[in-house]
């Protein structure tokens, strides 16, 4: 009879270096994400308060 | 070996897995800190002689895509030199060969960043500057890392060209095109990294040699390299001097970058005269501590007088 395949176990070690991974990774597309909306302000200047209302 | 017998195998390997034991700080330590610091310092001071300007919030994006893409070349570098960075005392305690991050990890990590660092350079500030950044990853991982280091020891004159990118990216940020001004400030560090680099390599001729790493005083002997270091620098001395004479750096500067240079050619003169035992090592050590000074202190000057510039106009 084969072993039941439970897949890749993490030690707590592992977990945790993960956790401080993905919480990196959280960041830095949240910073991507703020770099792209301002930029696109930036680009666009001072006409994007010139518009009809 | 039974089909059943195979799937256990594969289920204890896969237990054993090696991976995701980087923490992010491993991460961080792969874009190599202290070369991205120079790297930004560098490519800051290109955008800030640059004729011309530009908003504060491209030149913050241009400087930290700029940084992105030297810290995925230093990722790029860790995977591929792995195996000789495992040999070698100044550098067994990186990441790869202290077992946190797996090779492959620190690919992909490379991989990823160098694309981002190019397309977001390219996309928010302009694609000349992005092909520039993308050819100068290329430059350090490949023409550089996999093919020059192992192979020749002139390794560090062209790799180092990889180096001295940065200020011309910086510039072409700002103008859309490099310049002469822009060459000089590539220059600088270009003839800069080899007496650098070849003074630290002598007195860790050692770690070099055990790696198989061709670097000069290991292949071509440390007189050889002695009398190299020292045409370097004569060389470089009046490099330093040129934004000067090019007319985008005072008389002070000039003065200043004169100084510096005499001094660097002087310890270099010490370098070549002082050939065995203590004084040696001591005299290459003081070369290799000035010589970041040096760079450090011209590139400081310019900006600083740039900066000055900018509030007097």
């Amino acid at each position: 009879m084969t072993q039941k395949d439970d897949g890749i176990k993490l030690t707590d070690d592992q977990q945790k270096k993960r956790r401080s991974r993905s919480v990196a990774i959280a960041l830095s597309l949240l910073a991507m994400v703020v770099l792209f909306y301002v930029v696109t302000i930036v680009k666009m200047g001072p006409e994007i308060l010139n518009r009809p209302l | 070996m039974s089909l059943a017998d195979r799937q256990d195998t594969m289920i204890a390997s896969s237990n054993a897995w090696e991976g995701g034991m980087g923490s992010a700080g491993d991460y961080i330590a792969l874009l190599k800190p202290r070369v991205m610091s120079l790297v930004i310092f560098t490519a800051f001071v290109g955008m800030m002689l640059a004729p011309g300007s530009v908003h504060p919030v491209i030149a913050a994006v241009a400087v930290l895509c700029i940084a992105v893409g030297a810290g995925a070349s230093g990722a790029l570098n860790m995977w591929y030199d792995a195996d000789i960075d495992r040999i070698m005392s100044r550098t067994a305690k990186r990441p790869i060969p202290a077992g946190k991050v797996t090779p492959d990890e620190a690919l992909a990590f490379g991989i990823t960043l160098s694309i981002g660092s190019v397309l977001t350079l390219g996309l928010l500030v302009n694609w000349f500057a992005g092909a520039f950044l993308a050819f100068t990853i290329f430059f350090y991982a490949v023409v550089y890392t996999m093919w020059l280091k192992r192979s020749t020891p002139q390794n560090i004159v062209i790799g180092g060209a990889a180096g001295a990118f940065p200020p011309m990216i910086g510039w072409t940020a700002v103008t859309g095109d490099v310049s002469l001004e822009s060459f000089v400030l590539f220059l600088i560090i270009f003839m800069w990294t080899p007496p650098h680099f070849w003074a630290l390599a002598l007195f860790k001729k050692g770690d070099y040699e055990t790696a198989g790493v061709p670097m000069m005083p290991v292949t071509a002997g440390e007189t050889v390299t002695r009398h190299n270091i020292l045409a370097y620098a004569v060389l470089l001395a009046p490099i330093g001097v040129a934004p000067y004479f090019l007319g985008y750096a005072s008389v002070i500067y000039g003065v200043m970058a004169a100084g510096l240079g005499l001094a660097f050619v002087w310890l270099s003169y010490d370098v070549w005269r002082k050939r065995e035992g203590d004084a040696a090592h001591a005299a290459s050590v003081r070369l290799f501590k000035f010589s970041l000074y040096y760079l450090f202190l011209l590139f400081a000057g310019l900006l600083t007088e740039s900066l000055i510039k900018g509030f007097v106009a």
